[in-house]
């Protein structure tokens, strides 16, 4: 079977191991270790590494389309704020009538706005299945339709790079008026309870820790799934010449199609753990300049490994956490640095220092050294 | 009712799901006709009113200066430009013109590039698994898996090329010459009936230039390939060629034995002229 491909691999058993172990790591020092002692990692520690988690899935779904298919995608934020928002819209059903203005079916912004019903596209979210069923349509369907416009017209490189730029800074001007119905600048918040849990229970936040961290691990096992498959060696083939695939016969702009839309869809499932765990969802989610961010994530980290990707998120995001803690103006000047340090001493990215490699068929899928640079 | 057994019935093939490849006929000789093939690129004729037949297992040179369409007659045959006028026929069923580069190659016709183009990140063993004829959609390549068949079929084609022993390197670490087996290995892979091979010697030492000659002679023949070699290295057109085609200004000057075509005084002044004094 395809799927279970990747459990023969030595290196994604290491990455599940030393992910499930931390997990199970921070889930003791959470619950076992009392409060105060030097060891004990906070429930507010324990929201902050799920909130990275869902960042470094992200980050996993960015390269699998960057470096393995070779797109440059500047536009994944839009995916996974669009993941988000369908789940913010379910929070906000469950809010029911303990919103500040008490209205048994409208969120408080509708009321604010003198709406008197739903519009017909917040309709079935106060059901969990068919919410988080729109987790994955609805940024599943936003790349199928754009990804066939773009891929059949063959449109690469530079140019659907700027296109994808253009994408999420329209939604984020779309997502900010108020007559859409999605809160316009302030989102979606005010969120109590997920599947029944309340989501300000130390207990919710935890749960919420973990099933983003199985996210993360499911989602690398199925990239690496397709990675390692047939598929995973034509994407490759797109990515380094796309003419001499499309003379064996595959239909090139399907493949693209294809990877693109898993792709968006596991930015999606990223987006909607982060949003209960961040507790807000808001139309900033859609900013190109956050869409970039994560292509900075998965370059530090080291492109084409998957591994790499889940590296340079935790790594950078944690960073920036210290550093907008103690340096708050300091932290771009800190980002460019890290990614110029990066590019000139590492151009395989921090994976590149580790030297594992998932396939021990020589370095197969890395990308050569012109490629990088692009 | 009827209708929706008919969409469940899983062995019913949807039209436009069916291959459109069917066994290329041959039974009247030629494997490649062009008639009367004019194709101008801003009002400059670069094919002009070409006829052109190879036979079945037939191994043909085409030789012809610069500019005189040898390449655009590959693009035309491969389905990537498309002529003005004219007609293509691949066996006596298929029309080439009514097809698009995809369905052309998977029809089995396959091209080697001037410059060797192979996929460098990938070993020289998933090159060629790529190459391979099969079905090329999403979830069949997805699922797809390395049966013993496909590996022999590998191996065989390994042989041929001579880089058995290299079948797990980076394509991206071979020599010019290997590149260039290695992708004619890659379209020995998807079974053609009729190759182009442009310039396959280009850049090559004299050795791997022997090997090459080898190669294209062993590959052409009756039930096997038919193969099309456009070459500048009349030396090398000389080792290998039985019939020659001589292109010049987008038509067909001379065609026959490389004796013949040598001595044609029309081919003398436009082309071999120049070689000659050269040699």
């Amino acid at each position: 079977m395809w799927l279970t491909r990747p459990f023969r691999e030595r290196a994604t058993r290491l990455f599940l191991g030393i992910l499930l172990a931390a997990l199970a790591l921070v889930t003791l020092l959470n619950l076992a270790v009392p409060a105060g002692h030097p060891l004990h990692v906070s429930t507010y520690t324990v929201t902050l590494l799920g909130k990275y988690l869902s960042y470094a899935l992200l980050a996993v779904a960015v390269d699998l389309v960057w470096g393995y298919l070779g797109i440059l995608s500047l536009g994944h934020g839009a995916f996974f704020a669009l993941g988000g928002y369908a789940m913010g819209m379910y929070l906000m059903r469950q809010i029911g009538d303990r919103g500040t203005y008490g209205d048994p079916v409208l969120p408080d912004f509708m009321v604010f706005l003198d709406w008197d019903s739903l519009p017909w596209y917040w309709l079935g979210f106060d059901m969990a299945w068919f919410a988080f069923l729109m987790v994955l349509l609805a940024p599943g369907l936003l790349a199928l339709v754009f990804g066939f416009l773009a891929f059949r017209s063959r449109v690469t490189g530079v140019y659907l790079s700027i296109i994808t730029q253009a994408m999420t800074f329209a939604l984020m001007l779309a997502f900010f008026r108020n007559e859409m119905g999605f809160g316009g600048n302030n989102g979606l918040t005010d969120f109590r309870e997920l599947l029944g849990f309340d989501l300000r229970s130390d207990a919710t936040r935890l749960g919420l820790f973990l099933a983003t961290g199985i996210a993360l691990a499911l989602g690398y096992v199925l990239c690496r799934a397709i990675v390692a498959s047939k598929l995973g060696r034509v994407s490759v083939a797109c990515r380094d010449a796309e003419a001499r695939t499309r003379f064996l016969g595959y239909r090139v702009e399907r493949f693209q199609l294809f990877v693109f839309v898993v792709s968006a869809m596991l930015a999606g499932l990223a987006g909607a753990l982060y949003v209960p765990q961040v507790g807000i969802i808001n139309p900033s989610e859609f900013s190109p300049i956050f869409s970039i961010e994560v292509v900075l994530w998965v370059a530090l980290g080291g492109r084409a490994t998957l591994y790499g990707a889940v590296i340079g998120a935790l790594l950078v995001n944690y960073a920036k956490t210290v550093f907008t803690g103690v340096m708050p103006d300091a932290w771009l000047f800190a980002l460019g640095g890290m990614f110029v340090l990066v590019t000139v001493f590492l151009p395989k990215g921090i994976a590149g220092l580790l030297r594992l490699r998932p396939w021990r068929r020589a370095g197969t899928s890395q990308p050569t050294a012109g490629e990088a640079a692009t | 009712m009827n209708f929706l057994q008919s969409l469940a019935d899983r062995e019913r093939v949807f039209d436009f799901l069916a291959p459109a490849a069917s066994p290329v006929d041959v039974r009247h000789g030629p494997i490649l006709y062009l008639e009367d093939v004019s194709v101008s690129f801003d009002g400059f004729k670069a094919i002009d009113a070409l006829n052109l037949t190879i036979d079945d297992g037939e191994l043909r040179c085409i030789i012809g200066p610069n500019g005189a369409g040898k390449t655009t007659m590959m693009d035309i045959i491969t389905g990537k430009t498309r002529p003005d006028a004219g007609s293509a026929w691949f066996g006596s069923r298929h029309d080439l013109l009514t097809m698009n580069e995809p369905e052309i190659a998977s029809l089995g016709i396959g091209r080697k590039f001037q410059k060797p183009t192979v996929f460098e990140a990938l070993t020289v063993f998933e090159n060629l698994e790529l190459a391979m004829a099969a079905d090329k959609r999403i979830l069949p390549t997805l699922t797809a898996r390395l049966t013993g068949e496909v590996c022999e079929r590998i191996e065989e084609v390994l042989a041929t090329i001579g880089l058995i022993e290299l079948r797990q390197a980076p394509a991206g670490i071979l020599s010019h010459g290997q590149k260039q087996w290695l992708e004619i290995g890659m379209l020995l892979m998807q079974r053609p009936r009729l190759l182009l091979v442009d310039e396959p010697v280009a850049g090559m030492t004299e050795q791997e230039m022997e090997r090459t000659a080898e190669l294209l002679t062993g590959l052409a023949g009756k039930g096997k390939q038919s193969v099309v070699v456009v070459e500048h290295d009349m030396g090398f057109v000389r080792s290998i060629a039985r019939t020659v085609t001589v292109l010049h200004q987008g038509s067909v000057l001379a065609e026959g034995s490389m004796e013949r075509v040598a001595s044609d005084p029309k081919v003398v002044e436009v082309y071999l002229g120049v070689e000659g004094e050269v040699a």
